[in-house]
């Protein structure tokens, strides 16, 4: 076989790996309408079933968060997305690509933060960045390039020659973040980003992540932060159990699950107890506070107070938490 | 079910072997010290002080200093450490610890490449303490050349035999403290029954056969032949015992490593 017709047949791996690459430097918009696309995703584990049957996409440029108490499947579902775990079951198309037979192509198109810091501890910053990019095949020159406009990207260029061991928390989780994009992902997938951070440091992820977003880049991320989701997120999906409860955007989800104004009412006395049942309001009445939820113009505070309150009642804006809570149960889970 | 057969390997285990060349650099002092100065270590030891209460050694018709006899064991033990420990405890603090394998996986490796890739870097680090150890050996004019140079192309094969095999055991061990007990079973037996302190023609018959089993005795035959620039056909029977060896282990170890890792 001459060389040169050798050379055009590619495997499908190839193939993909190619197209990825073809249509980021031709500046071709992706014809596939959906950055993820799964249908009737299941994961198994032996007989524990952690994700059953959903199905969901994420559009381009957008930003998709995934909701849920721990064990409700979300790192589980994000671990399929980047091709981790295998599925048991249903099919995953990302960048329009089949998972199952082009996982490779669609890593270089990826870019993932993992719940655990797991820098390398025997490098420095600069370097675990340069050996990351290699892995994408990224060569030496651009590869510092790259990892410079990063590190600036972060604030953390004056620690580029330090060991990662040095840094703080907040510090590692923003390198964590510089080496999820040295490879100038189309998606980036991040599973947990601010857990464990102070204040001072989730904002600083935070306002990273908004101008990624600004920049159009498609984001899906887990989260237990109610205020990292509704600031973040576009649309979210609140999962338990491995379903998907609901899907929605936040404001729609809160005017739909927690109404709008919303009334707490702590020690409540065993009369306004039933005066609220009898309304048929929106309620939770839990052991020692009843909150009720208002739907618009209802003015529930106002019928409330005169009555019932004396300073023991609060009135609020209705909240995601309030959303999470009502859909999820307030049982612990561990 | 997790897909068993075809392995998803390509060439793109370098990168995990220049990942760790990358971190052996950083701390090459400490890396080189050991395998130039234990040859010294030892052969003080045995060599001036042992020799003398032991006399020549007779290796197949030669009669040979105790330190000619043990210089070359030396070098096959060297490949064996050094191999066995960078795929037990270097890897395993690299997999269960730092989790650097979870975040390679979230790149375009896979991770038959993965481990791959840290068996031919724990070879790559037998072969590096091999040359090292050569030269000193060398020194005292205990290698013959250019026979002698073969012990480096041996040595990576040796170091993908051990190497495999210590893999095996991080992917089924689930602490890294139980690495002594295939210290205590596997390594120590064969560190001293293989051939290499003595030869084995003077052990029970049983132990003999057991001593054959052992990969080591079969790297120190090789080792200690090519250092006196002794030939022969029968050599090759050693060779291909250590290729065995690494068909049978490397295959497990990536095996092993997919059911520890991958869910």
């Amino acid at each position: 076989m001459p060389p040169l017709v050798h050379d055009i047949i590619l495997t499908r791996q190839q193939c993909a790996a190619w197209i990825i690459f073809w249509r980021k430097h031709a500046a071709m918009p992706n014809p596939a309408r959906y950055i993820v696309e799964a249908r009737n995703l299941t994961k198994q584990f032996g007989e524990f079933v952690a994700v059953r049957n959903i199905s969901f996409h994420l559009l381009r440029g957008e930003c998709l968060g995934l909701l849920g108490p721990n064990g409700a499947g979300k790192t589980s579902t994000i671990r399929m997305l980047y091709g981790f775990s295998p599925m048991t079951g249903g099919t995953l198309r990302v960048f329009g690509i089949d998972m199952r037979t082009g996982w490779r192509a669609i890593r270089f198109g990826i870019g993932v933060c993992q719940q655990e810091n797991n820098l390398d501890p025997d490098l420095t910053v600069l370097q675990n960045l340069e050996v990351f990019a290699r892995y994408f095949d990224i060569p030496t020159k651009s590869a510092r390039e790259k990892a410079d406009r990063l590190l600036r990207f972060i604030a953390l260029e004056n620690r580029k020659n330090d060991k990662v061991t040095t840094l703080s928390g907040g510090m590692m989780r923003r390198v964590v973040l510089a080496r999820a994009l040295i490879n100038d992902p189309e998606l980036l997938i991040l599973d947990e980003p601010t857990t464990g951070l102070d204040p001072q440091s989730r904002h600083q992820v935070w306002e990273r992540l908004e101008e990624l977003r600004s920049r159009g880049l498609s984001i899906l991320l887990t989260t237990h932060n109610m205020d990292e989701a509704e600031r973040l997120c576009d649309r979210l999906i609140i999962m338990d159990h491995g379903r998907i409860l609901v899907q929605g955007k936040p404001s729609q989800l809160i005017r739909e699950y927690a109404g709008r104004d919303v009334v707490e009412v702590v020690e409540p006395s065993p009369e306004f107890r039933s005066h609220v049942k009898s309304l048929n309001l929106m309620h939770d009445n839990l052991d020692h506070r009843i909150i009720i939820y208002g739907q618009e113009g209802d003015r529930i505070f106002e019928k409330m107070t005169g009555e019932y309150c004396r300073d023991n009642c609060i009135r609020r804006m209705a909240t995601l938490e309030d959303v999470f809570l009502r859909l999820t149960g307030r049982e612990l889970r561990e | 079910m997790t897909k068993v057969l075809p392995f998803n390997l390509s060439w793109r285990f370098v990168r995990v072997w220049q990942r760790n060349l990358v971190v052996y650099r950083r701390i090459w002092l400490v890396n080189f010290f050991v395998p130039l100065l234990e040859p010294l270590l030892y052969l003080a030891a045995f060599g001036i002080g042992l020799s003398a209460l032991v006399g020549t050694i007779s290796f197949e018709g030669r009669e040979l200093s105790y330190t000619a006899f043990i210089a070359p064991a030396l070098l096959a033990i060297t490949i064996m450490y050094n191999a066995f420990f960078e795929n037990t405890y270097a890897s395993f603090v690299r997999m269960y610890y730092q989790k650097t394998f979870d975040a390679m996986l979230a790149t375009p490796l896979s991770l038959d490449e993965v481990i791959t890739g840290e068996i031919i870097w724990g070879a790559t680090k037998s072969l590096i303490a091999t040359a090292i150890m050569l030269a000193v050996i060398s020194l005292f004019g205990l290698v013959r050349y250019p026979h002698g140079l073969l012990i480096l192309p041996l040595a990576f094969l040796g170091g993908i035999a051990f190497g495999s095999v210590g893999m095996v055991f991080t992917g089924t061990l689930p602490s890294i403290d139980m690495f002594n007990l295939p210290i205590f079973l596997f390594i120590s037996p064969m560190f001293l029954f293989s051939g290499t302190f003595f030869p084995i023609d003077g052990l029970p018959v049983w132990v003999q056969h057991l001593a054959i089993a052992f990969p080591l005795t079969h790297l120190v035959t090789l080792t200690r032949h090519l250092c006196l620039g002794m030939f022969g056909t029968h050599l090759l029977w050693g060779v291909g015992y250590l290729f065995l060896f690494s068909l049978v282990f490397y295959p497990l170890a990536l095996l092993t490593m997919r059911k520890r890792l991958i869910h």
